[in-house]
Order: structure tokens, then sequence, then C-alpha cells
């Protein structure tokens, strides 16, 4: 079915209404659907918030198309591998629409059975001699795994070659996460905590930077071994022209984007126990917008039970296939209401 | 989206800024680390203390001090104020002379180095021919005579520096008049002492170190006498009238010699050893005082004898046949007498003896009878017991000041009555805003309460808990037990004392409620006290309650120090804060966190096993809760038990050291000695340091989990009244932080005041929050609906606060060693939050609530964070947003122990320890700033070159 309707540039709205308008449109009030769009490269993105929905009509050509798929029988893998499945990625989707176009899109099940462990992120904005690690630490017992120490490094500088202090992996723990990807390597140099540069701090610092963020850990290398680095296409090599000097990246949306990332990540875990009742994720107060916080809300709730915080037998939100409509349901208003009666023990 | 934008970019807001915050650090408090020198100028009255690490300072009335640092960090060695002058001349151990003076600019006077100088010999000569180890600055103003190790002696033009070569003093000189018999070249080595004439400022007297004293006439370039004595010497003085002089020897012999115009070669009229008939130690430095009843103060330093004795730091008086020797507790590093400067006065008159000890600065009054000590109103040794905490309580409401002083001055009784003696300058300070009171808890159960209300801070009380406990302290150990007819006449003054007997006494944590009066002290050995302020002398019965924080946990074994026992029965208290409540924690661990409700009578302390809440009223135990993890096996065992007893040997072997050590070393033999050894121990560092950096330094990088150790550890205590269950009803409650990220809120049920005795307080545990970055709460604080942190206990009832705010909905914030989180309240669910050590590495150290006002606008105040990181940053942190204002380097991120001892105050002011002994004083306010300011004024010189004290004091007093 299709159906055509104007939508004015100027004042998108918010994605809520966008949606109601949807489904009153179609005329299927109560089905939930997924929403879909093409963006100017022809890929299928998301709509599923606010930002990434005036992305969207930002970005309309003049004509926006939409896709809505009923949720029950989506397809996931339409949208990439895990564009639903954390909420970041869908803005790093947005950001960056390259970064999964090339993926086979084979699937095996349903995404949500499996969790990324890490992952090269930001190539496109990178010179080819960096690399930026993601390592996701779940409530796994698998150790991050590695070490760093001082040493220094030669810079090319404006008045020459200098030596410069930096900080190096060590040692790799055997069987530690850091080991277990392959991205990282003894003698790596580490240029970045999550956004932050480590030239000028200490060895110390960047150890409590690297714990601090170790949920959500992104670190920038110069990998010693400089043989196995990304090569790029003609697409990307525009923008990743300019930055393959040895000077450190050092551009403020990258750095933006990754604090974005950092804020994003880990917010809501800190959990509550009222009275002597059950442990509970502490919700986050006024969110400015409903729809990404309170599904990003159920989300840890899901993320909370593999952690081992609840008993599984306690919580009814498990992660079979079959409540994922559940999980990802867009709230309808008043609901937000209804759920801190729900979840959350107040006594 | 807002959180794309970047803070801190709103002009009227950096305004603001401009106009509330200011980094300084102000004055140093106490007494200066490792003095070496010491200097006295009569004509201003004002003292001046040199360092090894190259500081100068100098001190006059109270309130009136200056501080110098000489850019080489060199050893002050000599310091010399230029007669009837401004000025004065510093001799540092690399051999350079600085010129110092104190100048006025701005309307106060300002201490300035001028020039500078290093002797320089003649090419080829050896380091030696040029080494000053006598300085005499002239009476004329205008020269000064370098004595060396070669027996010359150099003149040098003030203020240029200037050698004036040909009035240069060589020992062929002298040793021409000198009848060839008794004396060659080497009697001529190394000049000991320059003295001028008291009356002819044209005769100085030089002293050579084998023994040879020449009296020489400047004019005439001859020697007019000489004198020979047989053992080294060590010193010189003139008397008062120039008739006579005194030298003193390394054998511990002080000689008499008269200088009479007719006869060219003299012989002693008396040679004295005071301690003899064995072996003395060296006399180092003499005083003759005459007095108006004809007998003489002779006062001198060392001299004890040497097998039993000789590791004493004494000082002699010894008046007709009054003689007491005084002992001091450390090295004394240098004396002088204050005398009448009258030039026109027929005697000396002595009033004090000033003695700068190495550890302390001691003045003994010599006008009373029994020579008692002087209470300095500064340079206070705050070390006399290692500091182990220390607790700042702002603006002392005027009642509890004075009953604070009352009490303290009973303890002082036996000091003089005599006003400060070094009075010279003014201060022209404004007078401190408020009285702010610096609590230090000691390693020898003591708790001081200093005025730290202006620039000089000084002990208004000494508070111990030592009277509570049976220590097993040996009574008899006591060095000062001497009987009255002993000998020598010791007497031991100062307090320094650093050797605690039993360090399970060490003060951990203190609180003061300064609107009631009681005190909380908190302990080593898990010891609770509870106090009250009493005038009078009392003696009563202590309530002992003790809490088992390990509850039902079973099969666990503390290995560390056992818990103190208690005096059963009465036990006879000074007037003071006296203690009527012990709570022992058991496991007797260290007490991390305390905290005192003098409201509800309520007192809540934690260890590393868990918390607990006494109420004081009804002397019963509210609760404990414990905090262990069950894994946690290192906070059973008290891991620190094995650190303790190395600590206790490490002590004791200090205490043989100190009994063994050979008391004065030699000055010369340092001069040339002492380089070389620092020279090797800097190669020797400079080794350790490289080897250092061979050996790979390296940091695992792991998330923290549940298991780690110490996460059961108690950071914070905190009580507030808030709305911790439902929106409706506010109630007490208790919260607590752990080492592992937990905070505990327990909501209390605190009877009226009616039924207070009749109805026991109860308590239920209403949240847990535990944080996932598991990072330990440094501080728990609720704000108001307001957003303005709730007020101190009995703060509203005195008018001091404003009501807190009980309609809008209150938050709590939590501090964690890397995040500041604001979660909402009675539903805690998370609203704001700042992460400090994702972002910049470093990790909160210490956390507190300051009030900051414009200095613009009166009416104009905040409440901001201040917060200490490991770095040594201060940074000033907004509430409730949790914006970054500004952010000041303030301690070397090396000095753990400055950042560790660290304490702000509620007006944006702080302290931290530069050394064991000394306070640094910063200010983060505009407002509120505690500085010296000072004026010292050239007092009126007279035609005959000498001073009225009275006009110049008189002066100095109307300017103000």
């Amino acid at each position: 079915e299709f159906r055509r309707f104007s939508l004015e540039r100027s004042k998108p709205g918010k994605f809520e209404e966008f949606y109601g308008l949807l489904q009153h449109v179609h005329k299927i009030p109560n089905v939930d659907v997924l929403v879909g769009y093409t963006d100017i490269h022809g890929d299928l993105l998301p709509i599923n918030n606010d930002d990434n929905y005036h992305k969207a009509v930002s970005t309309a050509n003049p004509l926006l198309r939409i896709f809505i798929q009923r949720k029950e029988d989506a397809d996931y893998s339409a949208f990439g591998t895990d564009t639903v499945t954390r909420k970041k990625n869908v803005l790093s989707n947005v950001l960056r629409p390259d970064n999964h176009k090339k993926k086979p899109h084979i699937v095996i099940s349903m995404p949500q059975d499996f969790r990324p462990v890490s992952s090269i992120i930001d190539v496109d904005i990178l010179p080819e001699t960096h690399r930026r690690v993601r390592l996701y630490k779940y409530g796994t017992d698998k150790p991050l795994g590695f070490y760093i120490r001082d040493g220094s490094s030669v810079r090319v500088t404006p008045h020459g070659l200098e030596k410069v202090p930096g900080i190096f992996i060590s040692r790799l723990v055997p069987g530690g996460l850091a080991q277990s990807t392959g991205l990282l390597a003894v003698n790596d140099e580490v240029l970045e905590v999550n956004g932050i540069e480590v030239s000028g701090k200490s060895l110390d610092q960047v150890t409590d930077m690297m714990i601090a963020n170790s949920r959500n850990l992104i670190i920038t290398v110069r990998p010693a071994n400089q043989r196995n680095n990304v090569v790029r296409n003609s697409r990307t090599s525009g923008s990743s022209g300019q930055s393959t000097e040895s000077s450190l990246p050092s551009s403020t949306p990258n750095i933006l984007g990754n604090l974005l990332q950092g804020e994003e990540e880990s917010d809501e875990e800190d959990i509550i126990i009222e009275d002597s009742g059950e442990p509970q994720q502490i919700p986050k107060a006024a969110p400015t917008s409903e729809s990404i916080e309170s599904l990003s809300q159920i989300e840890l709730l899901h993320e909370s039970t593999q952690n081992g915080f609840l008993p599984s037998s306690e919580v009814n939100l498990n992660h079979s296939a079959g409540s994922i409509s559940v999980e990802y349901e867009v709230p309808e208003p008043g609901r937000k209401s209804l759920e801190e009666d729900g979840t959350i023990i107040t006594l | 989206m807002r959180r794309f934008l970047r803070p801190g970019h709103d002009p009227v807001r950096e305004r603001l800024k401009r106009d509330l915050f200011q980094f300084n650090k102000t004055v140093e408090h106490g007494f200066p680390h490792q003095p070496s020198a010491l200097g006295y100028s009569p004509f201003l009255r004002l003292m001046a203390i040199g360092t090894r690490s190259g500081a100068i300072k100098l001190y006059g009335a109270p309130g009136v001090e200056f501080m110098g640092l000489h850019e080489e960090n060199n050893t002050v060695m000599q310091i010399h104020f230029i007669p009837d002058q401004c000025q004065l001349v510093t001799l540092l151990d690399d051999n350079s002379l600085h010129l110092w003076s104190l100048k006025q600019h701005g309307g106060a006077s300002e201490l300035r180095e001028e020039h500078r100088f290093t002797l320089k010999g003649p090419p080829g000569s050896p380091p030696s021919a040029t080494q000053v180890t006598a300085v005499l600055p002239h009476s004329s103003r205008e020269v000064l005579y370098l004595g060396t190790e070669s027996g010359n002696i150099f003149v040098v033009e003030l203020p240029s520096f200037r050698v004036l070569e040909d009035r240069t003093i060589t020992p062929e000189a002298v040793l021409q008049r000198i009848p060839e018999d008794n004396c060659n070249r080497r009697s001529c080595e190394l000049v000991e002492a320059l003295r001028e004439h008291p009356k002819n400022p044209n005769q100085i007297l030089i002293g050579y170190s084998r023994a040879l004293i020449v009296l020489w006439d400047l004019q005439n370039n001859k020697a007019i006498h000489h004198f020979l004595g047989s053992q080294q010497l060590e010193n010189l003085y003139w008397q008062k009238d120039g008739s006579k002089f005194i030298s003193c020897h390394y054998d511990g012999s002080y000689t008499q010699w008269p200088v009479s115009s007719d006869n060219r070669q003299s012989e002693p009229l008396e040679n004295t050893v005071p301690y003899g008939p064995f072996p003395c130690k060296a006399i180092s430095k003499i005083y003759w005082q005459t007095t108006k009843n004809g007998l003489p103060y002779i006062i001198f330093q060392g001299g004890m004898p040497r097998a039993s004795y000789g590791d004493r730091h004494s000082i002699s008086v010894i008046h007709g046949s009054q003689q007491t020797a005084f002992d001091f507790t450390s090295r004394v590093i240098d004396f002088f007498i204050i005398f009448s400067s009258d030039p026109a006065a027929e005697f000396d008159d002595p009033s004090a003896l000033v003695v700068l000890a190495e550890e302390e600065l001691v003045v003994i009054d010599l006008k009373s009878a029994g020579w008692p000590a002087v209470h300095p109103p500064y340079l206070a040794s705050l070390h006399c017991s290692a500091i182990t905490c220390s607790h700042h309580v702002s603006n002392i409401p005027l009642k509890l000041w004075e009953r604070i002083i009352s009490a303290g001055s009973k303890q002082n009784m036996h000091y003089s009555s005599m006003p400060w003696p070094i009075d010279g300058g003014t201060n022209i300070a404004p007078d401190p805003p408020q009285r702010d009171l610096l609590l230090t808890g000691h390693e020898d159960g003591t708790v001081r309460f200093w005025d730290a209300s202006g620039v000089c801070l000084h002990l208004l009380y000494k508070l111990s808990t030592v009277r509570v406990f049976l220590t097993d302290a040996d009574p008899n150990d006591n060095m000062n037990t001497l009987g009255e007819d002993e000998w020598p006449p010791l007497r031991k003054v100062g307090t320094f004392d650093p050797y605690s007997d039993d360090p399970r006494l060490g003060i951990q944590k203190i609180y003061l409620c300064k609107y009631s009066g009681y005190l909380a002290v908190a302990g080593t050995a898990g010891q609770v006290l509870v106090m009250e302020l009493n005038d009078e002398d009392a003696e009563h019965v202590v309530d002992h309650a003790e809490a088992d924080l390990l509850q039902d946990q079973e099969g666990y074994r503390w290995k560390g120090h056992e818990k103190l026992k208690t005096r059963d029965g009465p036990v006879r208290f000074e007037a003071g804060f006296q203690p009527f409540v012990l709570v022992q924690c058991q496991p007797p661990a260290v007490v991390t966190s305390l905290a005192l409700h003098s409201e509800w009578k309520l007192v809540a302390f934690g260890t590393s096993h868990g918390f607990g809440l006494f109420d004081h009223q009804q002397k019963r135990l509210v609760f404990v809760k414990c905090t262990l993890h069950p894994s946690d096996q290192l906070a059973l065992e008290g891991p620190l038990s094995r650190v303790k007893s190395l600590k206790k040997s490490l002590r004791q072997s200090f205490r043989r050291i100190r009994r063994s050590r050979v008391s004065s070393r030699k000055r010369r033999g340092g001069g040339g000695n002492a380089s070389e050894v620092q020279e090797a121990n800097a190669k020797f560092d400079q080794d350790a340091l490289q080897e250092m950096e061979l050996a790979p330094v390296q940091r695992k990088i792991e998330a923290r989990s549940a298991e780690d150790s110490f996460t059961g550890f108690v950071r914070t205590l905190y009580f507030a009244d808030t709305f911790l269950r439902d929106s409706s009803r506010h109630c007490p409650s208790l919260w607590a932080g752990t080492n592992g990220g937990t905070v505990y809120a327990f909501c209390l049920r605190v009877p009226p005041a009616e039924r207070r005795m009749d109805e026991p307080v109860r308590a239920e545990q209403a949240k847990e929050i535990q944080l996932m970055h598991r990072a330990p709460v440094v501080g728990i604080l609720v704000l108001d609906g307001r957003s303005t942190p709730l007020p101190e206990p009995l703060e509203v009832a005195h008018d001091l606060s404003k009501s807190p705010d009980m309609q809008g909905s209150h938050q709590l914030l939590v501090v964690s060693e890397e995040q500041f989180k604001v979660f909402t309240l009675p539903k805690v669910s998370s609203k704001l939050k700042l992460k400090l050590t994702a972002l910049e590495g470093c990790r909160v150290r210490k956390v507190t609530v300051a009030n900051f006002g414009s200095c613009k606008t009166d009416d104009y105040s905040e409440n901001d964070l201040a917060v200490l990181t490991n770095l040594g940053d201060i940074q000033i942190i907004s509430l409730p947003f949790l914006k970054l204002q500004i952010r000041y380097p303030c301690i070397r991120k090396e000095d753990v122990s400055g950042i560790a001892s660290c304490v702000f105050t509620k007006y944006g002011q702080g302290f931290y320890l530069i050394s064991p002994s000394e306070f640094e004083r910063f200010s983060l306010s505009t407002k509120w700033l505690v500085e010296p300011r000072c004026i010292v004024d050239m007092p009126e010189v007279t035609s005959n070159n000498h001073v009225h004290n009275k006009s110049g004091t008189e002066n100095a007093a109307r300017k103000s």
C-alpha cells in the first residue's frame, strides 16, 4: 500500500507525532510497525527517534521515501546487522551511513541472540595508520585482559622529528577480551581513550580513564604492525586523504561523537534496592526524548538479566524471540507512569 | 541534543566567575620544616629563620610575617641583619651571600632579594680560600667583614658587594705583630668568630679556630692585642662595656679575658669547665649579660658531659646560684637573647632567651622567677605528635569560642605571662572576618584546637583521649624524671614529642558541632568517643558500649591489633571536652567515617567492616550494618598489622639513634663534606631513577568487579532530613557510602523531644544504591527544593540558616571518586551526572560544599563543590547542575601526603600539609582571603646612630 502526504520541512515535529501520523494515515492505530527510509545513497535506514527522524526529513530530496513494516514480520537484516539492537548504532548509522553497508546480510538468527564483543569504528575519519577499537564489556566474566606501559614514540612536528612520551600496550592476557578480538597487539601505541587524547597524561591517569570507561571502552591505537591496515575504497578516500598525515586526528566532531556514545552508554545502570525488595535499574529522570529513553530502559533491563543481577525467574522479560515485539515496542503516551509502577518497586 | 553544547561560554557567567573565584596560596602556618639558621634584629625587633630548602621567613609581632625563597634552594647557613637597617644578609651553603631588604610597596612591606654575591679568590686558589665561615656586618652599615677558612678576612662594601681589596686582613698582616714563639701561620687558619667592639667601632675581635684571638684596629690596620687560648675556639662574646670578652671552646670550657690598653698579651681572668671534670662537649655559643644586681647571666649552648649527657640538646643559663640546663627535644639550631637595646642603658638586663630547635621554637622568660616558657603566638609545632587527620569548623559562635579559650587557658597556666618579646612591625591586615577553628587529630590520641581565623595559627586548647584508656605506656619511661639535686640541672622544655607509645590511640576522624558543643572523635582501634564541653573539672564514669560490626558473619578472624582496654570506674577530666560515651567497634579496625547529629543526639561511625548508629542520649546502640563482601578476607584479617609492627620497631630504633647520636656536627667539617655527600646522594638518586625507568612499569586494565577487596570500607556517612520513602512525608535518615560504590539509606524514627528518653530510636533500611562503576563513594549530600544543600543540624534553630525547602522535590548527590551523580528523591532516578575520571583520568580525593560570595556585590553568593583530585588539582563544580567552573593546580601530584591532608573550609579556603609541621593555607574565594599584610617602619635613628625603640614602636602604632 502506498500513501503520499506532505510534511513541513522546517518544522518536522517529534517522532512520536510522526509515528502517530503514519498510523493514522495507514489506518493501523494499534499495530506496531518499524519505520525506515532511504537516504541519498539508497540505503535503507530506520526511523525510531527524534534524531534520525529529523535527519531523514532534512535529507529528503525533495521526496522522502518511507517504508513501514509490521513488527512481527519485520526483516531486521534490511537495516544492517545490529542497527536496531543497540540504540547508539542507530545514531552512528546516520552519521556514518557506509559503516555497515558492506556487510553481507547473512541472517543466521535474530540479531538479539548475538552480541558484538569488539568492533573497528570510525574507519572513514581516521588516518589509515590508526585504528579505533571498541571493546564491549558486558556482564561477561571474560576480563578485558591487557596491560599498558609508558614508552616513547617519534612524531613529525613542524620542527622535525621529535621523541615524545607515549602509552603502549605492554601485555595481553591469554584468553582475555583484548586478545580474543585480535584487534589490539603488544606495542600498539594508545592515542585516545573514548575520544580523549592521552598525550600529556600519566600512565596512572590513562589507567584510571580506561577503567572508568571499561564498560564501553573505545581506544584509538597506532598498531605496531602497520601491514593489516584497512585500505579504503574510492568513496571514503576523499575524506581520509587529508588525515593520513602523521598528526593526531583530533577533529572535534569525531571526539564529540565518541563522547556522546560514552554518555549514552552505561548511564542508567546503577541499581537500586528499595527496602528489602529486588534490585532494579535506576531509571533516568525526566528524559528529554521519550522514545529513546524508554527504549534504552527496557534494553538495559534486558541486559541486566544477562548480567545476572536479576534472577531470571523474577523477571518476565526474557530474551526469547517471542518477546521481541515487547522489547522494542514504541511506547504510547502514558506508558511512562505505568512502567514506573510496574517495574520499579516503590515501597 | 543539549548535551552537545559546550558549557562555559556564557559571557555573563564568565564575568560572575571572575567575581567569585580566585586561587591564592596565602600563608604558611606552623613551624618551618628543617630550619637551619636564625637571625634577630634588636633594632627592628624581627626574627629571621632560614631553612634547608632555601626559604627565609621573618617574624615580628603576631601577624607580622614575611617570606622569601632563595632561587638556588640551598641551605641557609647564617642570617645577619644589617645594624639599624631594614636589611639582612644570608649566607648559603654554596658560599653565596644574598642581601634582602624590606621595602614598602602599595601600603605594605615586602621582602625582596636585592643583590647576590659569591666571594672569588685569586685565580688558582683553593675553594677554602674564600669559604666564608664568619660574617660581621659593621655598625657603620657600609661594610661586611667576611672571615674565611683560609684565615683571610675580606671586606665588602654594602649594598654593592664590591670587595675592598686593600682592606683585606690577611693572616700575614696579623702575625707581623705577634711574637713568633707562640704563633705560626697555622694559628691563623679558619676564622671562627668576628665581633665588633661594643664601644669602639674601629676595633674588631678576630677569633681563629686554633684559639688565637686578636683585637684588630681597623683604622691603623694593626693588632692591638692578642690572646692565646689552649683549646680550639668555638665562639666569642664581648661584655657590654668592652673591658672584657668571653671565649668558648671545643672542650666545653669558657674563658674570660681582660682587655686593657697597657698589656699587649693578656692572661685569662677565669677559665671554667661548667660541667667538668669529665670530658665535655663543645660550648658552641655563649652570651655574658650584665644586670643591675651585679650577677651576670651566662648563657651557653652545649658543654654537657660527653659520656653521660652527650646526646642532650641543651642550653644552660647561669645567674648567680641559679643554674638550669634547658633540655630541648631536638637539635638546637641557634639561639639569641633579647636584652635592653638602649645604648644608654648601663646593663644588658636580658629579658628572654629565644631558642630555635630543629622541631620547635622555645622562648624562655628570664625575668620571671623559675624562668618559665613563653607561649608563642605563631610557629606552632603542628607535628609535636604526627597529624593523623584534620577538621575545620567555620564561624564559631562567640560563646563556644570563649569556653574553648577558657578551657585552654587553664592548661596554659605554666606559661609565663610575659608579652611576646619579638614585637617588631605592625599588622595592618583587616581583622579576620569570622572565628574559625582548625582541629588536628594526632597519633598520640590528642586533638588540638587551633585558632585558624587569621595569619597566626595558634593553639587554643589541647584535648587528650588517653585518659579513658589503660595503655601499656610505661609511666617510668620518662626522660624528664630527674630529682631535685641531679647534676647537670637539666629541665625539659618544649612540646615536640613524636613518639606515640600506642599507635591505637591515634585520632582518625573528628566531628564538632559548633552549636551544641558536642564533639565526636574516632580512632585507630575502632574507638568512638562522644564528648561534651564542661567548664569545670569533673570526675565521672564513661559509658561504654560495643558495636559488633560483623554481626552474623561467621568464621572470620581479625588478625589486627586488639581493642583498647578501658579504665574501670570514674575518671577525672580537666575542664574542656569531657567524654561521656565510648563505643568500641568490633573488630577494632580503624574508624573510616564519622557523623554526628547533635539535634537527634545520634552518632554514626563506619569501619572497613560496616557501620553503626549510636543514640548518645539513651546510650544505646540503634543498629549495625555489616558491609563486608563474603570474599573480602583481607578486610577481616587486618592487613595493617604487619605494617604497624614495622612502624613501631622503626620508631624504637629512632629513639635509640636519638639517644646515641653525637649531637652537634661540626659546621666546618660539613662545609666541604656535606656538599660531597650531597653530590654523592644526588648521583645515587639519579642512578636509582634510571634503574627505575629501565624496569617497565605497567598497569593492568581491568573492569572493577564486586570481589575487589575493601569494597565494604565505609567512606562516608551523612545525616539528612529528607523524603526517603514518599514525597509527602520527610523523615530523618542516615546515608552511608562504601568503597565498592554502594550507598545505603536508613530511615530513622527519632522520638519527639518530650519522649526522647522513653522511646527507642528506630532504624530501617530503605534503600541501597549500587553504582555500576563501583568507584568508592566519597561524598553524599541532599539538596532541598531550592537545590541548596541541607543545613547542618541546629543551624536553623540558631537562626543562622534559612530552613530547608521541604516543598519542592529533594535531590541526592552522590560523589564517587570518578563521578558526580544527582538522583531524584524519594524515587531514585538518575538526573544528572559528571564523569571526571572517564574524561580527565583524575579521581576525586576530597569534596566539600563551599559558599562563594561575590567580591563585587554583597548580596550574591552561591554554593559550589570544591574538589581536590589525585593530581593535586582543585576544581570548582557548580550545584545543582554539576558544571565544571574552574580548575587550579594546587599540590604536586607526587605529594601524596599533601593531597591526603587537604581540608576545605565552608567558605572556599583550605589547608594542606606542605611538610609534617606546616600547613599551607589557600583560598579559592575572592572574598575570603586571609593573608599577612604588615608594615615594618624604620625606627627613628638618633644622631648617635642608635635607636630609641620606644619612639619606633610608637611611630609604627601611629601609622596604623
